[in-house]
């Protein structure tokens, strides 16, 4: 299943950068075996079979809401460039999440950076410690509410 | 004609950007200032490389883009390392 | 087709040209790297698209490219953050650091 799964990554991903004609769906196939031979143990990822549901679920729950919150992200660091007096009240603050797998906090980690006005800085164990160019909450319950839980609802279903 | 004029746009937006970036990696008073810039300064370029495979017609430039976005990544990463050894803050 | 690419182009210009006017404005690193994250990431996801709606035949290179950069420009400007943070270039108008009193904080 492990094998697999790498082998369609390499092959999808050698395929988008080289084109889809004959010669290069075999040699691609060839390389990908190859390189997936060498480099599957280094692979840490488990596939299970709700897996096509699941991309789905990311592809058309996840990715749109993250496309928003970005377009809403930019034109908020507009707003604030583009005033003569930049309005700013930071802070570092503590959010917990209830994600469990690495890749699963990535994406969480990064889809906080990339919304309005945060910015993740660290992640340790169950906590990610976010740079807010304005603090509103005032306990770990209210920030929470404020910059995670959009992307936590979403992101529980698909990562577990 | 047109397309002209729309590419001398483009390509001036690109460009003011790439200046404000470099005016603060020149300015930065501190070195992680300078690799916020740079990083800004390596997306700018990513953009100026694309729009000019768009206007060469030519999609050898995607291919340069990628490996630049890959080294950008790269670069960016390992400057963060070198600041987070330093500790002291004269420059 | 071609007044579609341009349109994507000229609002990717504008998001670089605010990212680099954010870098330039904002008054602490922190900031800085918000402004210059969030405006480039949009800026190269809404110029990539522009450049393959020109060219359609370069759909899946443009479709890579987005994907790789909106994965590794959050982890970059993750990473210049807590590298700043750790250095102990802190600026000090921070209103909150819950970060300062965690475990392991040299």
């Amino acid at each position: 299943m492990k094998y697999l799964a790498t082998f369609l990554v390499m092959f999808v991903v050698y395929l988008f950068l080289a084109g889809f004609t004959l010669d290069e769906v075999i040699l691609g196939s060839i390389v990908s075996a190859a390189l997936t031979l060498i480099l599957v143990k280094f692979v840490d990822f488990r596939i299970d079979w709700k897996f096509p549901w699941k991309l789905v679920k990311f592809v058309f729950v996840y990715l749109p809401l993250f496309i928003w919150k970005l377009i809403v992200a930019n034109f908020d660091v507009a707003r604030r460039v583009l005033t003569p007096k930049i309005p700013l009240n930071p802070g570092i603050v503590k959010v917990k999440t209830n994600l469990k797998g690495d890749f699963g906090k990535l994406t969480l980690a990064n889809s906080i950076t990339l919304t309005p006005g945060t910015l993740s800085i660290d992640v340790e164990d169950d906590y990610i410690y976010v740079h807010t160019v304005d603090v509103k909450g005032q306990n770990e319950e209210e920030n929470r509410k404020n910059i995670s839980e959009p992307f936590e609802k979403v992101l529980g279903g698909i990562f577990k | 004609m047109t397309n002209d004029i729309l590419n001398i746009v483009v390509f001036s937006l690109l460009g003011l950007g790439v200046l404000f970036a470099v005016i603060r990696f020149i300015k930065g008073p501190k070195l992680s200032d300078r690799v916020v810039a740079l990083d800004t300064f390596n997306m700018i370029v990513i953009g100026v490389i694309a729009v000019l495979a768009a206007v060469f017609q030519n999609s050898l430039y995607l291919d340069i883009a990628m490996v630049y976005a890959i080294l950008a990544f790269l670069e960016t990463v390992v400057f963060a390392r070198y600041v987070e050894g330093k500790n002291d803050d004269n420059r | 087709m071609t007044i579609a690419s341009y349109v994507f182009l000229i609002i990717g210009g504008l998001f670089f040209l605010l990212g680099g006017l954010g870098v330039l404005r904002m008054p602490d690193t922190f900031n800085r790297i918000q402004a210059g994250t969030k405006a480039t990431t949009l800026g190269a996801f809404s110029t990539l698209i522009g450049v393959g709606l020109g060219n359609l035949d370069w759909a899946f290179k443009i479709v890579l490219i987005i994907v790789f950069i909106v994965i590794s420009n959050p982890i970059g400007s993750s990473a210049i953050a807590k590298a700043t943070y750790k250095s102990k270039q802190i600026p000090d108008n921070l209103v909150q650091d819950e970060l300062a009193n965690r475990g392991d904080a040299k």
